[in-house]
């Protein structure tokens, strides 16, 4: 490290003209660097945006013509009670999906575990759920929920409880499919917390036990505090993946379940309005209306962070 | 970082864009015009649509015909995209909830007109599926086959409760009084299936009391009517009674698949399940026609058509083909495959026939009593709310008459939104 930061300055301060050359090409090099990104972000992220936003103000037909209506369509969102059950989930949903923080640091307390044996094995184990195919996640729960035969219910059975239509019910549908999706996040979740616990210096336990920290007061006081980065960075991505819930729900929650008003997320509603209904304009509207409040909570969390993150 | 939901916004452009490029090929440089055939249903009548082209480009050689296949479940989004982008396929399967929105916006090929030139013979087509795809007075389709719903029933079940067959006689008190005999909650059978769906379970009883969906001017929603509700109530009584398993346990268990192993004794559904219900082994089943209610028999009928797409390159080599097969020719293939009943009169018998084991006369034994499928111009802006309504309706502790009235209401709206 510190050859190269001498040594640069050295040479050019040796030739000015170098310098300037130089410095023109880090300018080319640079955007051509970051073009590649740059270009599928604009096209794929930002460009949809602009043209949702422009929609959202549009109503359709059916074959793609499509006539300015200004604001209707939000006026429509207002009264629209299917939409406010919508939100109301998805925030459940968001809220309730980050109890998956504190089981993956657990998890990854454990992994990090000094002499456990079969360490990969386990790592894959939990990193499983993460890169398996939403498709394959929905159709294993929906067996392990089945009111009849399924697993759960034959475990419970066991123990003398009865068990219900667990994605059927419409007071459990909802807690299900979070189940369901605070597991296929753990793996992940759990990687980036093992990162940070191993990023956290040894010589600072040491010195808390030779202070006469037990292991208890060293978690909270330690480990806590130097992983929080980490657990702000998790807790940003799952409220953001939560607010866009929609393959799991897509999957598990089809055409004709008695849960299915309690357990549509704002995106799968968004799905049938454009795509089942045909009504695209008013569609671009919920988006939008999604957009901005995950904007919005997104910012408070960056804004609260000084309270409670710790930078080493 | 709103990952999904514009990824979604930029798969519908996507979808777009490669439906843009697969359909609807142009003339070959040998004068070969190509056409496309979409269609959704590849394991029951892909093989017949294959013999049907085969026949159809041995009489005509300058015209070939791509079969393009999209399941059900995207079949609609994938058609309306590319309808949307001027390239959806020539020729195409339609059905009656939707063929009111398509002809009204100008996306089908009226072919009243060629059918008077070439003297085509609509009267062979029954009557409903003939007004089911005329629009405004304008045809847009020739009805490719039909289906209407009948009582199935578990013989095996019957002998052990000895109860004697459902027939052409029975009325809702004759299913009554069967559902309870065979409910067996030890065993975990179950006399009827209860189950929210429109088609095969209650749109027919609706009719059966003498209510309706939809009016006939298409303006007002039938779910606030006392014979609607009756209709509706007939289900809920065998579900209030646990004559039937509850709407979360046929959520659970799909109850075809409960019907088939042995679970529920009787069962509403329609002609285009006979044949795996009559191929699946230990299930020794048979249909009658539905029974009667209050207001007399009735049984939902609806069938598929093929239209020609309004901005197909080939209006000519299109009709052509069109007119095949709406012909006494094409639907013998089909029926003689067994999957659906083919809408050209005098070829039902061989659809018959095609499975010995089981009544399927009691199919077109209904045919006068048929109630064409209840759709309006815009059936999508309602229907999937009438499934969740009625879903809903069909739980436990909630009451049938509340909650169709709240939908009536829903209903309208919709129906006052179309054009």
């Amino acid at each position: 490290m510190s050859t190269v930061e001498r040594a640069a300055p050295a040479r050019a301060a040796a030739h000015p003209a170098t310098r300037r050359r130089l410095r023109d090409r880090e300018w080319v090099w640079g955007y051509a660097m970051i073009a590649p990104l740059v270009l599928g972000l604009g096209v794929f992220y930002l460009w949809p945006v602009v043209q949702s936003v422009y929609y959202s103000f549009t109503e359709w037909t059916l074959f793609g013509d499509s006539s300015w209506v200004g604001l209707s369509n939000y006026e429509k969102l207002f009264t629209d009670a299917a939409y406010g059950k919508a939100l109301r989930n998805t925030f459940l949903y968001g809220g309730l999906s980050l109890l998956g923080i504190p089981i993956s640091i657990a998890v990854a307390a454990l992994l990090n575990t000094k002499g456990l044996k079969l360490v990969s094995f386990y790592r894959t184990l939990y990193f499983l759920p993460v890169v398996t195919m939403p498709t394959a996640v929905a159709m294993i729960w929906t067996w392990l929920y089945n009111g009849d035969y399924g697993l759960i219910n034959y475990a419970l059975s066991l123990v003398g409880i009865e068990g219900t239509s667990w994605i059927a019910n419409p007071s459990t549908a909802l807690y299900a499919l979070v189940l369901v999706g605070v597991w296929t996040q753990i793996g992940y979740n759990a990687v980036i917390f093992m990162a940070g616990l191993q990023s956290i210096p040894s010589h600072l336990y040491e010195a808390a036990s030779i202070d006469g920290a037990g292991r208890v007061r060293q978690f909270f006081k330690v480990t806590l505090p130097l992983l929080s980065p980490s657990v702000f960075f998790v807790s940003v991505l799952s409220v953001i993946n939560g607010l866009q819930m929609f393959d799991l729900v897509y999957l598990m929650f089809r055409k004709g379940n008695p849960a299915r008003e309690d357990t549509q997320t704002v995106v799968s509603l968004f799905f049938s309005r454009a795509f089942e209904e045909g009504a695209k304009g008013y569609a671009a509207a919920m988006a939008v209306v999604l957009m901005l409040i995950t904007l919005l909570l997104t910012v408070v969390q960056f804004r609260m962070q000084k309270r409670w993150v710790h930078y080493a | 970082m709103t990952g999904k939901t514009w990824a979604l916004v930029c798969a519908g452009a996507l979808v777009a864009g490669l439906a843009g490029c697969s359909s609807s090929g142009g003339g070959d440089s040998d004068g070969k015009v190509t056409l496309t055939y979409a269609y959704w249903d590849e394991k029951n009548q892909g093989a017949a649509m294959k013999k049907i082209i085969e026949e159809f480009t041995r009489t005509h050689p300058s015209i070939e015909v791509k079969l393009q296949f999209t399941p059900n479940k995207e079949y609609w989004t994938k058609l309306q995209t590319a309808a949307a982008g001027g390239s959806a396929p020539d020729v195409f399967w339609m059905n009656g909830p939707r063929i009111g929105l398509y002809a009204s916006q100008g996306a089908l090929m009226p072919i009243s007109d060629q059918i008077a030139q070439d003297k085509v013979d609509m009267g062979k087509f029954p009557k409903s599926l003939v007004d089911l795809y005329t629009i405004d007075g304008k045809q847009y389709g020739i009805p490719k086959d039909f289906d209407t719903i009948g009582l199935w029933y578990n013989k095996a079940l019957f002998d052990a409760a000895k109860v004697a067959y459902p027939d052409a006689s029975w009325t809702w008190d004759d299913v009554r009084a069967a559902a309870k005999k065979l409910t067996d909650p030890g065993k975990g059978v179950y006399g009827i299936g209860a189950m929210a769906w429109p088609q095969e379970v209650y749109y027919n009883t609706i009719f059966q009391a003498g209510g309706y969906v939809v009016s006939d001017d298409k303006k007002k929603s039938g779910y606030d009517d006392p014979a609607t509700i009756e209709g509706l109530k007939f289900w809920k009584e065998f579900l209030d009674q646990k004559l039937s398993p509850s709407i979360q346990q046929m959520t659970d268990n799909d109850p075809i698949e409960m019907f088939k192993s042995g679970k529920l004794a009787m069962w509403y559904d329609g002609s285009y399940d006979a044949p795996q219900y009559a191929k699946t082994e230990g299930l020794a089943a048979d249909v009658a026609p539905l029974p009667a209610g209050p207001k007399g028999k009735a049984t939902v009928i609806h069938g598929l058509a093929n239209v020609v797409y309004a901005k197909t390159k080939h209006p000519k080599e299109a009709w052509e083909f069109l007119k095949f097969l709406g012909s006494e020719q094409a639907n013998k293939i089909q029926a003689e495959s067994g999957a659906v009943i083919p809408a050209y009169e005098g070829l039902q018998e061989t659809w018959v026939k095609s499975m010995p084991n089981v009544h399927l006369q009691a199919f077109i034994d209904q045919l006068p009593d048929a109630k064409p499928y209840p759709v309006s111009k815009n059936t999508a802006g309602w229907s999937a709310a009438e499934t969740d309504a009625i879903t809903k309706a069909f739980s436990d502790g909630q009451d049938v008459e509340t909650v169709a009235k709240q939908f009536a209401a829903t209903m309208n709206a919709a129906l006052s939104q179309e054009k």
